[in-house]
């Protein structure tokens, strides 16, 4: 059999970039949540908010550290697998990414250190200054990094010139057409992340009685703020459709299962995309919804998928369903977000079991939410590398070999699989000390800084801590 | 209307970040490597902590060079990626097991060793590899428009193991000169013990790479024996280095050995600089050749102008900071 590299090198970065996104989004919205709490400990001197952005700083490091290491390989990833669009698009993403980079150095280099290690040796007032330039960085690092992809599925200000991307206006190439939909729709995300895992972990936490008041605190926080912005993505991702059915119609008929353009397209709630035969094997859906959705008048018409030859159409079965996944899990986590308002009254919320149980299950969620909506971006756009102008076909390295990039494939499973599984077991041993008895231990002047230092927690189970106890910090 | 030469100004910067990188980082490699043969746990102990501190730091410079190269130089970006593709793969893979041995090493106890050994394996790992791109950049590549149409295998060669080698000794001469400077005691006297040999080995080495280069390629054979005599000095201060590092551990001198290691390090360096000038990608093609548009140079370099000096500053503070000895049982948990 002739391995294929285009497919292989196509699996290898959705493999290694939706591993590595799922770390940036969290903490991009639990930057921002510490920057929240640290603000409120500083005007109201409660211990609590202290005690909560202490823990979430430990969560936060862990999370960060595993985020840099991921990211390292994603800089040589266009290198390696697609080096003829890297050689392309260097004008203008040599810059971007590097930008990109430079700013998370110097927000590493700055103010991350300050922020980890820095509560009982700076004034509070620098300490949260740090907290909030660290929630800045990481949007200002998303800014960049979300320009380059946007650039990619709307390219503006470039003009290509014998094979090679030459950037004609800077501002129009980074403000492109769908950044600022893809902006605003992915900041959303980071804080739905950040809410709804700092609301899961905090419902499991009063389960167990742990900590009560602090996590009834930060559980009461996180569903305030869930109940706008939940619904907000909804209406935001709504304007994101209509940017992308302006600019990439194919890709908004495979979102639909919609295979010809025609007035009156319902909104399918299942089916499943025969793309082979151009139609759907079988379909339930809402009658002219799609249409009313999409153009806003019920006999509206929406593009279909056959409207393109074959080998320009994107394999909708993967757009279609992950389409629906995120919708779904949006949807779940609007009604969370409204039941929890309405648990408020008598001051149910945090004291109803299956809610809770609701709650802690539901952290999980906004990392497929997040992935899903990824699929159907990228996939989406295929086999557009550069929306209409390069395909991923040109874009891949010539030189590479199905062989080749089936051993780095296998190789970056390995490797990922060893190293992150140990440290997503390290942030469990995390959550599980939780946020009791949270000593500093002395030496911390001559503690060099690595963002894991910021937890103290023992890489194994300590012999009293099973059934619930939790272990005592340090075991040094 | 093109005001200045940029791409020979990014020229000098990212030759910059490629020597901090292998000053830097190469000595936290060397120390990884050497880390199996240390006298004992505490030794290690105290062996990770003495880089704990300015690691990652120093791998910011490699991620910072792989950016830069993008965005300056992208021919020579998407010539060598696809070229040393498995290469650079191992590469990867060893930085970030021995990343991660850095964060969990500490806070392991019964699975300490598990986290020795991917330290140990993942610097030893890196360093040859790099020390195979630096042979592979001698060697040239075979290209065609501007693209790498060699094979995956085309870099390791007997002289690409060779110059593999000769990062481990050389990695290992700066870990084991960083550790004379960095502690005391029984492990500083390992340290003294191991220096010379390592000292002995990278000369070995070194020389044989020396002799062969100019094998490799006929310009390489042109520039070191036309009439271009003066980068002899080169050689010249790369062997007084060497005898500096000699005599300096002989008189067991602190900080002298590493200095003049780092001497050793540089004055190769510019040997090496100076045999391929101004070929970036060879045998073919030139800096100019392989420079990214002039608006683009522009633009990234205006940002990097302000960012560079305080990367720079705080460089030198956190090393000020860490300064001194580190003691056995102190620091880092």
């Amino acid at each position: 059999m002739e391995l294929d590299p285009l497919i292989l090198s196509r699996i290898q970065f959705a493999f290694v970039v939706s591993f590595h996104a799922i770390f940036p989004v969290f903490t991009i919205g639990l930057a921002s949540y510490i920057a929240v709490l640290e603000g409120l400990a500083f005007k109201t001197e409660n211990p609590l908010w202290v005690k909560l952005s202490a823990f979430w700083t430990k969560v936060f490091a862990v999370v960060f550290g595993m985020g840099v290491v991921s990211g390292i390989v994603m800089s040589f990833q266009f290198g390696t697998n697609w080096s003829n669009f890297a050689q392309a698009s260097a004008n203008f993403l040599g810059p971007i990414l590097s930008y990109e980079v430079v700013t998370a150095f110097f927000l590493e280099a700055a103010f991350l250190g300050v922020l980890l290690f820095g509560r009982d040796k700076v004034p509070a007032g620098v300490h949260l200054f740090a907290a909030i330039m660290v929630a800045l960085g990481t949007f200002i690092s998303s800014f960049w990094i979300l320009s380059a992809n946007s650039w990619m599925q709307t390219p503006a200000g470039t003009e290509l010139r014998d094979g090679v991307f030459y950037v004609t206006s800077w501002s129009e190439a980074i403000f492109n057409p769908s950044f600022p939909y893809r902006f605003a729709h992915m900041a959303l995300a980071s804080f739905l992340t950040g809410g709804f895992v700092v609301a899961g972990v905090s419902a499991w936490y009063l389960l167990l009685g742990r900590e009560v008041e602090a996590n009834k605190k930060a559980l009461s926080m996180c569903l305030w703020l869930l109940l706008f912005i939940a619904p907000a993505q909804a209406v935001l991702g709504d304007f994101h459709g209509l940017n992308t059915l302006e600019h990439q119609p194919t890709k908004v008929a495979a979102m639909e299962g919609n295979w010809e353009t025609s007035p009156n397209v319902p909104l399918l709630l299942f089916a499943i995309p025969d793309q082979e035969n151009q139609r759907n094997v079988y379909e339930i859906g809402i009658p002219s919804l799609a249409s009313f959705i999409l153009t806003h008048e019920w006999d509206g018409e929406v593009p279909g998928v056959s409207a393109v030859p074959v080998e320009e159409q994107p394999p909708v079965a993967i757009v279609f369903w992950s389409f629906r996944v995120m919708v779904g899990i949006g949807l779940l986590m609007i009604a969370f977000a409204v039941t929890g308002l309405v648990l408020r009254a008598g001051g149910r919320y945090w004291r109803t079991s299956w809610f809770l149980q609701g709650m802690r299950f539901m952290s999980i969620t906004p990392f497929f939410a997040v992935l899903t909506g990824w699929f159907v971006t990228e996939v989406g756009r295929a086999p557009w590398l550069v929306y209409g102008q390069m395909t991923q076909a040109q874009a891949l390295t010539p030189s590479l070999t199905g062989g080749m990039a089936l051993f780095t494939l296998i190789g970056y499973i390995v490797v990922y699989a060893l190293v992150f599984s140990a440290g997503v077991y390290y942030l469990m041993r995390v959550l599980y000390v939780g946020l009791e008895d949270q000593d500093e231990d002395e030496h911390e002047a001559e503690r060099p800084k690595r963002p894991f230092s910021a937890a103290h927690v023992p890489f194994e189970i300590d012999e009293d801590e099973h059934h619930g106890k939790p272990a005592s910090q340090g075991g040094h | 209307m093109e005001l200045f030469d940029l791409p020979l100004i990014w020229a000098f910067i990212i030759g910059f970040g490629i020597i901090m990188y292998v000053l830097m980082d190469g000595f936290d490699l060397g120390v990884g490597i050497l880390f199996p043969f240390a006298p004992n746990e505490e030794a290690r102990d105290t062996m990770m902590n003495s880089v704990a501190p300015v690691w990652d730091g120093n791998e910011t410079w490699l991620v910072l060079g792989g950016a830069g190269l993008l965005a300056a130089f992208p021919m020579v970006y998407s010539i060598f990626l696809p070229a040393l593709y498995i290469g650079v793969f191992l590469l990867l893979a060893g930085l970030i097991f021995r990343g991660v041995a850095f964060e969990f090493r500490f806070k392991a106890r019964t699975s300490r060793y598990l986290w020795n050994w991917a330290f140990a394996g993942g610097s030893t790992v890196a360093s040859f590899a790099q020390g195979a791109v630096v042979g592979a950049y001698i060697q040239g590549f075979e290209t065609a428009n501007g693209v790498y149409v060699g094979g995956a295998l085309d870099w390791l060669t007997p002289f690409t193991v060779l110059t593999g080698l000769g990062m481990l000794a050389g990695y290992s001469l700066l870990g084991s000169t960083w550790l004379i400077m960095k502690t005391e005691g029984y492990l500083q006297q390992w340290a003294y013990k191991i220096t010379l040999p390592l000292l002995l080995a990278v000369l070995v080495v070194f020389g044989i790479i020396g002799v062969w280069t100019p094998f490799v390629d006929e310009l390489v054979r042109e520039r070191w024996f036309s009439n271009l005599s003066i980068i002899w000095v080169l050689p010249v201060l790369t062997l007084l280095c060497a005898i500096q590092i000699y005599r300096s551990v002989r008189d067991r001198k602190d900080g002298m050995p590493f200095v003049a290691t780092m001497g050793l390090f540089i004055t190769t360096y510019l040997g090496l600089v100076v045999s391929r000038w101004p070929y970036v990608v060879p045998p073919e093609y030139t800096l100019w050749d392989a420079a990214s548009a002039y608006e683009s140079q522009l633009f990234l370099l205006l940002g990097l102008l302000f960012v560079i000096p305080i990367v720079l500053v705080y460089t030198a503070w956190t090393y000020w900071v860490f300064r001194g000895k580190v003691r056995a049982g102190e620091g880092y948990h």
